[in-house]
């Protein structure tokens, strides 16, 4: 009787550890922040341009839960120097791109940032996508001096000499979404999103903003970027009864909360959504249809603008292509285009003499989302705001723009509603 | 109350889901003592099967009927596989096992990252579960009442094979006692075969009640795969009723920490329950108890 009892005693310590074992290997993924480069004197660059050839590093993750959504920036990019290298190249001199796999691994980011740098000795590096991946990079970049074009909306309230940011800032995405609710008459607002840097800061900036602009926030709720069941969260909404519902979910945790939202009853019609993730390529993927909600981006395959009908077909027809463009592949293409504007106006590879040159002059980019002006000062650049509509055919309808383009403002200065204890304190929270 | 009945329904669901992917687990592991970490990819095929059958029955009123034996059977003859294949030389090297099926996990997950598109596909939900219903003045969402019934089933059905037919009285008597069983007459090896077939089948039918709920892609096993563990060590080893009962009580808890705190927070809670509790009780809700003397 006692030997048996032992033995399950065994059996059940076992499943523990197994448990044990099944935890760490599933924080492995998600282990973050770490990424510090390996030390190496940031001694003169080892960019060799001598010859008929620029080396360029391209960062993106193609194995792991990122590869969902950086393969494409991949692919982007690699069209992105096809198309330049057939129009003669950057200063006359072809681009030989070196592609690593950030694995969707922080510390695995910074250490092919290294890499490129210092072994493959690249001019400058693009990719990312996580503003971990980011957050690992930065470090890296910063120390050898290099350049890293970071090509995805994030939460802002950053700027650093050795990154340029072709993405959306907060202003330029989260607060035309804010202006649109307001000019729809929202008056009661649910935060839902995943927990993480991006959808906290973002909704931190989202409160202060409602209070100015009148509009109640009467839910806020989070859940693991791995876990998929809104379920408690939806019936939380249910109760809570807003206008509307800003979401910040990010990745296949999207496709739970559309699912839990129909199974609750709710409609696009009563309670809409409006999302910061969902594009063009997320729409179809949602297992129901998701007509008549909106999203909020800078560009939209459906914009008219003189560029953007070549940017579509070329796409279409690049081997590998997913069919439709959507925003973040397009800031990806604009950050190749603008490393190029960017080399030619500083007649160099150097990147001190880039940096003067963003300075210096205005640089400009006819993107499909029209012509951006990078800002010298904070590294990114100029944007339209759009809101979009989706469709039957998983397209956005564009119900609200900015008018103008927005200059970006990462630190949000020029907004009073938004107060300089705050700035510092997520500044300081975000690393 | 009237907070109090919401989570409560929700919580019942979510224990459903959990119940279903956990009993394949709590068969295998309870048996053989084989710690099959590539159990939440079997989920994944069957959620990717569910897709698949959509793609040939293009209803989607009809295909998620037909996709759960389908389900059933791809999942049930890979896990067959894997047990030919590889496990039948590991018995009773637990710790090798683990590593093994983790490594099967890791290339079942690759395998659909190629074969399938990245950002995962879309499964229709099939308009029957469109809607909700009345129970006790709450307003229930269908395909929460299905996977309810779905577990429910399962269970029934595992419990009645289990019970009656002889096929199930040789796996009673081989986990009560692998040696005796033997000198009886009992084939364990085919016992195990079967076994295992049966366990991961139910992971396929998991796989297709979690394709309503969330997404489906080449990750998805790796949410369920752990709290699944958790369910059968906390039910404990090889006992059914253990298993339901523990897979309620964490879906159930999962849902009013959720309703009372954040979705992040519910589940660290939920998880130092859970291992409060097999502080407490290392053997689990329940024990075999048998008279024999090893």
């Amino acid at each position: 009787m006692t030997t048996t009892r032992n033995r399950r005693r065994s059996l059940a310590a076992t499943g523990a550890i197994a448990t044990v074992v099944a935890l760490v290997l599933a924080g492995c993924g998600a282990r973050a922040g770490d990424g510090q480069p390996a030390a190496a004197s940031a001694g003169p660059s080892c960019v060799d341009t001598s010859g008929s050839t620029v080396k360029l590093g391209f960062l993106n993750s193609l194995t792991g839960g990122m590869a969902i959504s950086e393969k494409t920036v991949s692919n982007v990019l690699h069209m992105a120097a096809d198309e330049i290298n057939a129009g003669g190249g950057i200063l006359g001199k072809k681009i030989e791109y070196v592609q690593e796999d950030g694995a969707t691994d922080w510390p695995t980011f910074a250490e092919k940032a290294g890499k490129l740098l210092t072994q493959d000795c690249v001019a400058a590096i693009f990719g990312g996508w996580t503003s971990s991946s980011r957050k690992a990079v930065k470090p890296v970049v910063e120390k050898h001096n290099g350049l890293f074009f970071y090509p995805v909306q994030y939460e802002g309230l950053e700027a650093s000499p050795n990154i340029y940011y072709t993405g959306a800032t907060t202003n330029q995405q989260i607060i035309p979404a804010m202006d649109f609710l307001a000019s729809k008459g929202v008056k009661r607002l649910f935060l839902a999103g995943s927990d993480y840097v991006f959808p906290r800061t973002a909704n931190a900036i989202i409160k202060l903003y409602a209070a100015k602009l009148g509009i109640e926030i009467v839910g806020e709720e989070y859940v693991p970027l791995d876990k998929d069941d809104w379920t408690s969260q939806v019936a939380k909404i249910v109760a809570a009864k807003p206008d509307f519902i800003f979401n910040t979910i990010n990745g296949s945790s999207n496709v739970g909360f559309i699912k839990a939202y129909y199974d609750a009853g709710l409609k696009a019609a009563t309670t809409p959504i409006i999302s910061v993730s969902i594009a063009e390529e997320e729409a179809p993927a949602m297992g129901h249809e998701v007509t008549g909600h909106y999203a909020s981006w800078n560009y939209f395959q459906s914009l008219k603008t003189p560029t953007n009908p070549k940017f579509i077909q070329s796409w279409k027809a690049y081997p590998n292509s997913s069919g439709v463009t959507s925003d973040p592949m397009e800031a990806a293409y604009i950050s190749l285009y603008l490393y190029k504007a960017l080399v030619e106006a500083a007649g160099s590879f150097d990147v001190d003499k880039v940096n003067a040159a963003a300075r210096s002059k205005p640089i400009t980019f006819d993107a499909p989302e029209g012509t951006v002006t990078l800002n010298g000062e904070n590294h990114h650049i100029s944007k339209p705001g759009h809101i979009g509509q989706i469709n039957a055919q998983n397209q956005f309808d564009i119900v609200w723009s900015s008018g103008k383009f927005i200059e970006p403002d990462p630190f949000l200065k020029g907004y009073d509603w938004f107060p300089a204890a705050t700035r510092d304190q997520l500044v300081k929270s975000a690393g | 109350m009237d907070a109090l009945i919401p989570p409560l329904l929700n919580g019942s669901a979510q224990g459903a889901l959990l119940l279903l992917a956990a009993l394949g687990l709590s068969l295998t592991f309870g048996q053989m003592g084989v710690i099959n970490m590539a159990h939440g990819e079997f989920l994944m095929i069957g959620a990717f099967t569910a897709y698949l059958v959509q793609q040939v029955v293009h209803s989607a009123n009809l295909s998620v009927p037909v996709a759960l034996p389908v389900a059933f059977l791809v999942a049930g003859l890979l896990g067959l596989l894997l047990e030919v294949g590889i496990i039948q030389w590991m018995y009773r090297r637990p710790l090798d096992t683990l590593l093994v099926t983790v490594g099967v996990s890791l290339i079942l997950q690759q395998a659909a990252l190629q074969v399938f598109p990245s950002q995962g596909v879309p499964v229709q939900k099939p308009d029957w579960l469109d809607g909700q219903v009345n129970i006790l003045g709450y307003e229930w969402p269908l395909r929460q009442v299905f996977t309810i019934l779905l577990a429910a089933v399962c269970v029934a059905a595992l419990g009645a094979w289990l019970k009656y037919s002889s096929f199930g009285r040789r796996i009673r008597a081989t986990v009560q006692n692998r040696d005796l069983a033997e000198t009886a007459g009992i084939s364990t090896r085919t016992v195990d075969r079967l076994t295992f077939f049966i366990g991961s089948g139910l992971a396929g039918v998991a796989g297709v009640a979690a394709s309503l709920i969330g997404g489906t892609n080449s990750q998805m096993g790796m949410q369920y795969i752990i709290p699944a563990f958790l369910v059968v060590a906390a039910g404990g080893i090889g006992q059914l009723k253990g298993t339901i009962i523990a897979a309620w009580a964490v879906g159930v808890s999962l849902s009013y920490f959720a309703d009372w705190t954040t979705g992040s927070l519910a589940q660290v809670l939920a998880l130092m329950l859970v291992i409060v509790f097999l502080q407490l009780r290392p053997q689990g809700l329940f024990t075999v108890r048998t008279r024999s003397l090893v």
